[in-house]
C-alpha cells in the first residue's frame, strides 16, 4: 500500500464549489427539464389497503380531453417484465411478484392501479377521476403486532402466513450469564414508521427512441447504475441502450436508492408510445409510496455480572416491512442490521436475537439512512442507562468500563460484527470535555431544585458503512460495491473526471475533487468531476451506505496517482530527467531543487497538439481509470457518541431539544464543513424521528398523515445547534483511511435524546420506551393525562 | 403544443415578472408556481408539497414572500412577480448567496431558493435579528438535508456584514 502525502487538499474545510449554482437559483433537478411534447403520467392508487380489484372501466378516462393513453396492468406486461425480491442473504424470505401496476389485488392504500398519460398533469388527473374501479375490500392487516397471531388477517391472502422472514441468532451461553447476572435490565421499546421525506419528490422523466431502440431515464435517485442495470433487464433491453441520468437529487436519504413500480411504469409507458413521459410525484403520493422504515417493537434484556460487566444481551424484535420486500435490496436488511448493531459499542459474551419479520397492508419500507443502527443504538443505550441506574454508577463510568478497548480489537463480537480502529474512550474524553460534563450536572441539577424538568442523555454508538462486495454480492443481488473513476488531462491542464459515486447533496463530488487534487498535484478549482450519468461514468455503486469518501475516494486516489506518473513519465521524455527526480505542485513540474520546469498546461499541449514533439517510443497516457474493491473487511465500522440536553414544559408535554453533541470518528476527513454538514443533517432526522415524526395508519390500513401537516418534520425552530468534535483514527485498510460520515448522525440521535427524555423525568419515577415522544406521551408518563391511548 | 386539449377555462393575465410585463392567457386552476416553472422556464422555484408548507416554492409577490403553489397564476393578473432568478441578478442576495457558500448552509439544494427570499425579507425588515429570531423567521422553511445550523450560522454572518456595509 502506498504511503499518502502528508498534507493538502485532503483534510481541508472547503465550501462545496457545486453549490453555487442551486445558490443563483440554476439547480437542475429532473423535474427542470421539460422536453417539447413530453407527456404527464399520474398514478390511480388503490384507496383500499387491502382489495381485490374486480373490474376496472377505463373507457371514459381513455376518451377524456388531453389523454394519450390509459394503462392496466395487462397493457404494462406488453413491455416489461415483474419481479420479485430474493436473496440468499435471507432464505426463505417470501415477498410477492410485483409489477408495475396492481394486478388481480392491491396489498397497500396507494398501491398504484392504472396509469394515465396526458397532455398535463392536470388532465391526466381529470381522466384518472374517471376511471372505476370495482374492488372487493378485505380483511387489512395493519397492527404489525398481532401479525403472527393465529387469526390474524393475513397481508396477502394466498399465503398462509405474515411471516416474511426470521432471523435466529444465538452465541456464547445466554442462559447462565443471566442466571449469573448480579443485575438484570429490560425493556420494551417501540418505534414508529417514519419515512426520508427528502424535499424533491421522486420524478423521472423518460424517453424511448424506437428506430434505435434506446431508452433515457432522467430520474431523481440514488444510483443510476443500478436503475440502468434493472431496467435493462426489467424491459428486456441491453444495458448499453439504457441511458439512466440522475441529474440534481433533491435528496435522497435511503428513499430513491429503490426500484419503485412507478418509475418502471413511466419507462414502459414511454416504450409502448414512444414519446417521452413525465411523472412527478406529489407529496401526498410520496408519502404513500416512498419506502417508510422503522416499525419495531423490540423486547430486550441485559444481563451484567457483579463487577458490572455486561455479559449478555437477550433481543426479541418485530419488524413490520409493510405489503413487500423492496426491491432488490431487500427491506430486511434493515432487520439485520439492527440485530447485528446490538451492543456494539460494548464488550459481551453471549447474545442471542430472534426477529420476525411480517407482512402489512401499508407502504413498503426500506433502507432509510443509517439503516437499522438507530434501533440498535436506542434499545442499547436504554438498556446501559437502565443499568447503569440500577447500578447507581455514573451512566459514562458504567459505558466506560464496558467500552470495546483498543486491545480488544479486531474483533467479531457476539453478534457477529467485526470490530477494528474504534475509539470509545477518546471520544468519550473529548465529549466531557466539549460540554463540561461536571458544571453541566450541576446546572441541571441546580434547575431541578427550582422545579424544572431537564434531563442529560448519551448514546455511544458503531455504525457499519461503506459496505463491501460481499454484502450483496453473496446474497446474488447484482448490486455494485466497486467503485471507479476515469481522470484526463485537458488541453489547458485541467483535469476532466467522472466517477461512479453519486451526488445526492451530501458533497462527494467535492470530495473527489479534493482527492484528485492532492493526488495529482493540481489546484482543486482545475479539476472537473462529472456524477449520476451512466453514458459518462464507470459502473459502480452510486450513493448509500456512506460510501463516497471511503469507496470512491480510494478509486480516486488510485486514478490521480496513475496520472501522476503518466504525466512524470511524459515530462521526464521532454525535460531529459528521471521522473523520479520530479513532482507535480500546483499544477506545475517541478525538479528536486523545487524549480518549475513545465506547467501542465504546456504539457498536455504538447501532448495534444504537438505530439510529434515527443520523444521516440514514448505514448503519453493523459487518460486513467481507476477502480478499487475493499479486499478485507465487509463492512468498515465507525464509533462515536452523542449527547442530549432536554427540557420538558410539564403543563403541556412539550420537549424541546436544548442542545445536542456528536463526538465521532469517520476516520480521516476529508472535507470537515461538509461532513460536520452530514452529521448535523443526519442528527436532526434522528431527531425528528424522536420527537415528530411518524407514519401514522388506522386499524384499516388507512394512512393518517400524507400530507406534511399531518407528517411533522423538525423545522428551524425547534431545532437546536449542534456541537461536533471529530476523533481521526484512520480505516487501517485504505490509503487515506476515510470511513463513512454521512448516517453516524442519525445513528445515535434518537438514542441519546431519549435517555435525556428519561433522564428528565426519572426524577418523578416516570419513564418513556417509545418514539416520537409526543406531548401526549409526556404528559401519560407523568400522570398529568389518564385513559386509553398510544403506548 | 399549443392545442388547447381541454378548453379548459382560461383567464387573460398582464403580469410583471422579473421586470418583465408578460401578457399571458391562463389556464384558471393554473398554481402561479408552475406557471412560472412550467411555461416561463423559471425553475429555480420549486416545488415541494403543494399544500402551502414547506417553502419551497416560496416567490416574492408585490414585495411580500408567498407560496407560490397556495396562489392561481391568475391572481397574479396586475402583481409584480420575483423570483429567485429576479432576485439573483438585482443583486440584493448577494451576501446572504455568499454566506450560504462559505457556510455550506446548503446541501441538496432544493431548499435554497426559498430559504434565500425568506432570510432576505427578514434581513429586509430586521437588522440585527438574533440567532432564535432567525430560527423563527425561517420555520415556514423545510431543510430536510442540513439540519438549519448552517442556514442559521449563514443568515447571522450576512446581517453583521449588512450592517457593516450601512456603517452601524
Ligand atoms: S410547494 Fe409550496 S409550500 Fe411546499
Ligand atoms: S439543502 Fe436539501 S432540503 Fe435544504
Amino acid at each position: 500500500m502506498e504511503a499518502r502525502a502528508p498534507s493538502g487538499e485532503i483534510g481541508r474545510a472547503r465550501p462545496d464549489a457545486r453549490t453555487r449554482r442551486f445558490l443563483a437559483g440554476c439547480g437542475r433537478f429532473t423535474g427542470d427539464t421539460r422536453p417539447v411534447g413530453a407527456l404527464h403520467a399520474c398514478f390511480l392508487r388503490s384507496p383500499h389497503a387491502n382489495a381485490r380489484i374486480l373490474k376496472i372501466d377505463a373507457q371514459a378516462a381513455r376518451r377524456a380531453p388531453g389523454v394519450e393513453a390509459v394503462f392496466l396492468s395487462d397493457d404494462l406486461a406488453r413491455a416489461c417484465k415483474s419481479w420479485r425480491t430474493v436473496s440468499t442473504a435471507f432464505p426463505g424470505l417470501v415477498s410477492p411478484t410485483q409489477r408495475p401496476l396492481a394486478q388481480d389485488r392491491v396489498a397497500f392504500q396507494g398501491e398504484p392501479v392504472a396509469l394515465v398519460v396526458a397532455e398535463s398533469r392536470a388532465l391526466a388527473e381529470d381522466a384518472a377521476e374517471l376511471i372505476e374501479v370495482e374492488y372487493e375490500p378485505l380483511p387489512a392487516m395493519a397492527d404489525y403486532r398481532r401479525g403472527l397471531e393465529e387469526d390474524a388477517p393475513l397481508a396477502h391472502p394466498e399465503t398462509g402466513s405474515n411471516r416474511a422472514w426470521s432471523l435466529d441468532v444465538a452465541t456464547g451461553d445466554v442462559e447462565a450469564a443471566f442466571a449469573q447476572a448480579a443485575c438484570v435490565v429490560e425493556d420494551e421499546i417501540v418505534f414508529s414508521r417514519h419515512t426520508g421525506v427528502p424535499l424533491e419528490p421522486r420524478t423521472i422523466l423518460a424517453s424511448f427512441d424506437p428506430s434505435a431502440q434506446r431508452l433515457e431515464a432522467r430520474i431523481s435517485h440514488q444510483m443510476p447504475h443500478q436503475m440502468q442495470a434493472h431496467l435493462a433487464d426489467l424491459l428486456d433491453l441491453p444495458m448499453s441502450r439504457v441511458r439512466v441520468v440522475a441529474a440534481d437529487v433533491g435528496g435522497g436519504f435511503g428513499v430513491k436508492m429503490h426500484v419503485y413500480p412507478e418509475e418502471i411504469a413511466v419507462c414502459a409507458a414511454t416504450r409502448l408510445l414512444g414519446r417521452s413521459v413525465l411523472f412527478v410525484a406529489d407529496r401526498v403520493e410520496s408519502m404513500l409510496s416512498d419506502v417508510h422504515a422503522r416499525e419495531h417493537v423490540v423486547r430486550a434484556r441485559m444481563a451484567v455480572s457483579d463487577e458490572g460487566r455486561i455479559t449478555a444481551f437477550d433481543i426479541d424484535d418485530l419488524h413490520g416491512i409493510g405489503a413487500y420486500s423492496v426491491y432488490p435490496r431487500s427491506s430486511t436488511m434493515e432487520t439485520v442490521m439492527a440485530i447485528r448493531a446490538m451492543g456494539a459499542p460494548y464488550r459481551f459474551e453471549a447474545y442471542r436475537a430472534r426477529a420476525n419479520v411480517v407482512f402489512q397492508n401499508k407502504a413498503m419500507t426500506g433502507q432509510y439512512r443509517s439503516v437499522g443502527h438507530p434501533i440498535a443504538a436506542t434499545v442499547t443505550e436504554r438498556l446501559v442507562d437502565r443499568a447503569a441506574r440500577a447500578l447507581g454508577v455514573d451512566p459514562l463510568a458504567f459505558r466506560r468500563a464496558n467500552y470495546v478497548r483498543p486491545q480488544d480489537m479486531p474483533l467479531v463480537n457476539p453478534a457477529g460484527l467485526r470490530l477494528l480502529d474504534l475509539s470509545h474512550e477518546a471520544c468519550l474524553d473529548r465529549m466531557m470535555a466539549l460540554l463540561d460534563y461536571e458544571a453541566l450536572r450541576g446546572e441541571i441539577e441546580e434547575g431541578r431544585a427550582s422545579g424544572r424538568i431537564i434531563g442529560l442523555g448519551f448514546a455511544a454508538f458503531v455504525e457499519m458503512t461503506a459496505s463491501g462486495t460481499e454484502v450483496y454480492g453473496q446474497a446474488g443481488v447484482p448490486v455494485a460495491a466497486v467503485d471507479t473513476v476515469t481522470l484526463a488531462l485537458e488541453p489547458d491542464g485541467s483535469l476532466k473526471a467522472a466517477a461512479s459515486v453519486a451526488e445526492i447533496g451530501q458533497g462527494i463530488g467535492q470530495g473527489i475533487a479534493q482527492i484528485l487534487a492532492e493526488g495529482v498535484g493540481v489546484p482543486v478549482e482545475s479539476v472537473e468531476v462529472a456524477l449520476g450519468d451512466t453514458a459518462s461514468a464507470p459502473h459502480g455503486g452510486g450513493a448509500w451506505s456512506s460510501r463516497g469518501a471511503a469507496i470512491g475516494g480510494e478509486a480516486a486516489w488510485g486514478a490521480a496517482r496513475k496520472l501522476r506518473g503518466a504525466i512524470l513519465e511524459v515530462a521526464a521524455a521532454l525535460t531529459q530527467e528521471a521522473a523520479d527526480a520530479l513532482d507535480i505542485v500546483a499544477g506545475g513540474v517541478v525538479d528536486a531543487s523545487g524549480r518549475e520546469r513545465m506547467t501542465l498546461r504546456a504539457l498536455a499541449e504538447t501532448v495534444h497538439f504537438r505530439g510529434h514533439e515527443l520523444p521516440e517510443g514514448v505514448q503519453a497516457q493523459l487518460a486513467v481509470a481507476h477502480s478499487y474493491r475493499r479486499e478485507r473487511d465487509a463492512a468498515i465500522p465507525t464509533n462515536g457518541i452523542q449527547a442530549s440536553l432536554v427540557e420538558i414544559d410539564g403543563d403541556t408535554g412539550i420537549i424541546r431539544c436544548r442542545k445536542h453533541w456528536v463526538v465521532e470518528d469517520c476516520g480521516r476527513v476529508v472535507n470537515p464543513l461538509l461532513v460536520d454538514g452530514q452529521i448535523r443533517g443526519g442528527v436532526v432526522q434522528g431527531l425528528g424521528a424522536a420527537l415528530f415524526e411518524e407514519c401514522r395508519y388506522d386499524g384499516a390500513g388507512e394512512f393518517l398523515s400524507a400530507s406534511l401537516a399531518d407528517y411533522l418534520l423538525p423545522m428551524a425552530f425547534e431545532t437546536p445547534d449542534i456541537e461536533i468534535a471529530h476523533v481521526e483514527t484512520p480505516y487501517s485498510g485504505s490509503v487515506i483511511g476515510a470511513k463513512g460520515a454521512g448516517e453516524c448522525g442519525t445513528c445515535a440521535a434518537a438514542a441519546a435524546f431519549l435517555n435525556a427524555v428519561n433522564d428528565a423525568i426519572a426524577p418523578q419515577g416516570a419513564s418513556i420506551s417509545a418514539t416520537p415522544v409526543t406531548p401526549e406521551r409526556v404528559l401519560r408518563a407523568l400522570g398529568r393525562i389518564n385513559g386509553e391511548g398510544a403506548p | 403544443m399549443t392545442v388547447d386539449f381541454a378548453q379548459e377555462a382560461r383567464v387573460r393575465i398582464e403580469t410583471r415578472v422579473n421586470g418583465r410585463t408578460i401578457r399571458a392567457e391562463v389556464p384558471a386552476r393554473l398554481s402561479l408556481v408552475e406557471w412560472l416553472r412550467d411555461e416561463l422556464g423559471l425553475t429555480g422555484s420549486h416545488v415541494g408539497c403543494e399544500h402551502g408548507v414547506c417553502g419551497a416554492c416560496t416567490i416574492v409577490v408585490d414585495g411580500s414572500c408567498l407560496r407560490g403553489c397556495l396562489m392561481f397564476a391568475a391572481q397574479a393578473d396586475g402583481c409584480d412577480v420575483e423570483t429567485i432568478e429576479g432576485a439573483v441578478a438585482s443583486g440584493r442576495l448577494a451576501a446572504l448567496q455568499e454566506a450560504f457558500y462559505r457556510h455550506a448552509a446548503l446541501q441538496c439544494g432544493f431548499c435554497t431558493s426559498g430559504m434565500l427570499l425568506t432570510a432576505a425579507e427578514l434581513l429586509a425588515r430586521e437588522r440585527n435579528p438574533g440567532r432564535q429570531r432567525i430560527r423563527e423567521e425561517l420555520s415556514g422553511n423545510y431543510c430536510r438535508c442540513t439540519g438549519y445550523q448552517s442556514i442559521v450560522d449563514a443568515v447571522e454572518v450576512a446581517a453583521r456584514a449588512q450592517q457593516e456595509e450601512n456603517g452601524s
